[in-house]
């Protein structure tokens, strides 16, 4: 699933002298940030924005450990948590204190919270990778959230820690009150924090950390110390997910236990493997997307999460990838100019795959709605259906079985037809 | 005292044993296949509620046989059409679909049968005080709590040591494809023991179900538990797994019934401090830290003997 994925870039500044097209996207991102809450500044979509802007920085943070450096950590969360914390009883005492630190500075303090943990538990959890890490993170996830609730004078206990983020000095005359000043504040640390975390897959240590994730043994054959490397990671994920924690926390002025949580961990995973780990735009792709969702999800129906479950499951067994490892996949497709040769096949299979979907939603919905005995209609793509009838069991039915004995016939023929198109594209010497 | 040490060490032991019969799975499941089952506690979990559902249907003795086999099937049917296709993608991607399959779980557990606990009974049969300790009568159906599973830890110590299929098992744990060779189809054999593993998991459910909360939170309470309770025995260790839920189980039970703490052993400090870590730390009881009492243990088993008290590799 993360292999010769950062060699791909290199070759196509190579191949097109495209340090000016590199360059052109981080300036349209910079240019989006700075554009789409003026365009959409309803109060709805600036939280919107914010919320998604601070997933962003964590989804990519937490691709530098699964990603980058192939550590999978079931308690990232600490970071992040510890960081908002942090970044709390600073803001506090800079407003108690008249320290002359102004807002825009607090996701730092936040981001060295997650660093300093990281260095603190680091050195004995990278010790080893693969599943023992993911274990020790899950158990250190589960230590730091519990106590939490024990050292009460720190975390607040239950209700948490709040703040005002107005109190604290001002910066260019912006008191950071209304949320469209928060928004760019956030804009501006997801934009700082993109471009380092991207610097940082191009430093020597960004590279080692890759060939880390693929052959630690080879790394200590020409004298890196993979234990090292990967420490050095940690730390710096751990900074990152700081920074994200001080952003949520002046976002929404208070910390509590619950971003420590196994709950905030599992998303930041959902999140950066949705979206794909294995380019760098994939997390941002998957924050985007799990951050939309779940502000989308939660007004439509009860049972979200289990939609959330699902797509991950999907996006598991069918594209390890992710969101970005299916697009890329198309490049070498659209560049040999074969693509023309599966999109038929594609919209063959989208059919009897979308009916499998409406029947695994209706399904769902049905049976949230029974067994919660709740018997009003559901509506779904403005078509209502009585939960009770079983005339809506039955469509549910035909849509499951029927969709996927289909949706089965036509991805096999999908799959031909992409075999077809690639080797084509691999004669015409396109890389598949 | 004398009392709190007797109880508390039946309840401990009880306790080691259900998570012996969860971790036992755990860990043959994963030397066999290299796959930690996030989702292993969640058949736990499915025990219990299936145990629920066909209690109220056709009684608690047929449920505590069908209930299991159930599960048994689900986890058959997981490793068949999950994990085997699955597998070319990697351990990893193998780790991340238990890890979906157990939050999804949840969420289809806690849509069918909400998020508040079920009133799962204990059977009538088995309803009453099987002794009194001092003053304490002590259930009867924790007493056959303890008779079920210690059966199936020597039925399961059998099996493995001492008949042909567990040979061809403890075969195929360490070399697959020479028991390939000789004509077995180790695919099948790990279906079956993924298969066994789950029911073992449910049949715990089953069991514990009446005795603890059947709740949809049960199996994200359990499972972090689960994962201390093999990497502390060492990942891929059956004695060790064994010692560790056993030494975890008494742990917990005993943090649980103690109330000491260090402001009731050497006073109250100080009022004039206020509220500071210290002093959260100084009045917190034995009994609060009793949740992050594993996860301690975890971290300290990582940083003295990386393998685990009885594991071999490091890995």
């Amino acid at each position: 699933m993360i292999n010769a994925a950062t060699t791909t870039p290199d070759m196509l500044k190579a191949r097109s002298g495209g340090a000016a097209r590199f360059y052109a996207i981080w300036l349209i991102a910079a240019i989006g940030l700075v554009v789409l809450p003026l365009v959409f500044s309803s109060g709805g979509s600036l939280t919107s924005f914010s919320l998604i802007g601070i997933a962003i920085i964590f989804a990519l943070s937490y691709n530098i450990l699964l990603g980058q450096t192939g550590l999978l950590s079931f308690g990232h969360a600490v970071h992040y948590g510890l960081g908002g914390f942090l970044a709390v009883h600073m803001m506090n005492a800079v407003a108690s204190h008249d320290w002359p630190i102004p807002l825009p500075f607090i996701p730092l303090f936040g981001g060295i919270g997650g660093l300093a943990f990281a260095i603190l538990v680091g050195w004995v959890m990278t010790k080893r990778a693969g599943t023992v890490f993911a274990m020790i993170s899950l158990g250190i996830g589960e230590l730091v959230a519990s106590s939490s609730l024990i050292l009460r004078s720190v975390f607040g206990g239950e209700s948490g820690i709040t703040t005002d983020r107005t109190a604290l000095p001002h910066m260019f005359g912006w008191s950071f009150g209304p949320q469209i000043q928060v928004t760019y504040l956030i804009a501006f640390w997801v934009m700082i924090s993109a471009i380092a975390m991207y610097a940082l897959t191009r430093t020597p240590l960004g590279r080692i950390c890759n060939a880390v994730r693929d052959n630690p043994e080879r790394v200590e054959f020409i004298g890196y110390d993979p234990h090292v490397v990967r420490y050095l990671a940690y730390g710096f994920a751990g900074f990152f997910a700081g920074i994200a924690g001080g952003l949520t926390a002046i976002n929404f002025e208070i910390a509590n236990s619950a971003y420590l949580g196994a709950t905030q961990s599992g998303l930041v995973l959902f999140a950066a493997f949705i979206g794909g780990t294995a380019y760098f735009f994939g997390p941002i792709l998957g924050a985007i997307l799990v951050t939309y969702l779940q502000l989308g999800l939660t007004n439509i129906t009860t049972v979200w999460q289990l939609y959330f479950g699902l797509i991950f499951i999907g996006i598991v067994m069918f594209a390890p990838g992710g969101i970005a490892g299916l697009l890329m996949m198309h490049r070498p497709l659209v560049r040999a100019g074969t693509l023309r040769m599966v999109i038929a096949s594609y919209l063959a299979a989208a059919i009897p795959t979308l009916a499998l979907a409406l029947g695994v939603i209706l399904t769902i919905e049905t049976v949230a709605h029974t067994s919660a005995g709740d018997s009003n209609t559901i509506d779904l793509f403005g078509i209502s259906f009585d939960p009770l009838a079983p005339v809506t069991w039955a469509a549910a039915a035909v849509l499951l079985l029927g969709g996927y004995v289909v949706a089965r016939m036509t991805w096999r023929r999908t799959a031909e037809a992409w075999d077809r198109a690639a080797t084509v594209a691999r004669d015409r010497g396109y890389l598949a | 005292m004398l009392e709190l040490i007797v109880i508390s060490t039946l309840n401990g032991v009880l306790f080691g044993m259900l998570l012996f019969l969860l971790s036992s799975g755990l860990t043959v499941i994963f030397s066999m296949m290299g796959v930690l089952n996030f989702a292993h506690a969640s058949f736990y979990m499915l025990g219990a509620f299936f145990g629920y559902q066909l209690t109220r249907w056709i009684g608690f003795w047929p449920a505590l046989v069908i209930a299991p086999l159930l599960v048994g099937a689900v986890g058959m049917a997981v490793e068949r059409y999950g994990l085997r296709n699955t597998h070319k993608h990697g351990h990893v991607a193998e780790l991340l679909l238990t890890f979906g399959l157990a939050f999804a779980i949840e969420e289809i557990v806690s849509m069918i049968w909400g998020r508040s606990p079920v009133d799962y009974r204990v059977p009538a049969l088995l309803d009453f005080p099987a002794f009194t300790v001092f003053s304490t009568n002590y259930p009867a159906y924790k007493i056959f709590m303890l008779v079920v599973s210690a059966a199936i830890f020597v039925g399961l110590l059998i099996v493995l040591k001492r008949t042909r299929v567990g040979l061809v098992v403890q075969a195929a744990l360490t070399h697959p494809a020479m028991v390939g060779h000789l004509g077995h189809n180790v695919g099948r054999v790990f279906m079956l023991v993924f298969g066994v593993g789950s029911a073992l998991a449910g049949l715990a459910g089953v069991i514990a179900g009446p005795s603890l909360v059947t709740q949809s939170d049960m199996a994200g309470l359990l499972g972090p538990i689960l994962f201390v309770v093999i990497v502390f025995g060492g990942l891929g260790s059956l004695p060790g797994a064994f010692i560790a839920s056993l030494l975890i189980g008494l742990i917990q039970t005993f943090a649980v019934a103690l109330d000491g703490s260090l402001a009731s052993a050497f006073g109250p400090l100080d009022p004039g401090l206020g509220p500071s870590p210290l002093t959260d730390v100084w009045n917190v009881t034995i009994a609060q830290i009793a949740p992050i009492l594993p996860y301690v243990l975890l971290v300290l088993i990582l940083i003295v003997r990386p393998m685990g008290l009885l594991g071999t590799r490091e890995t």
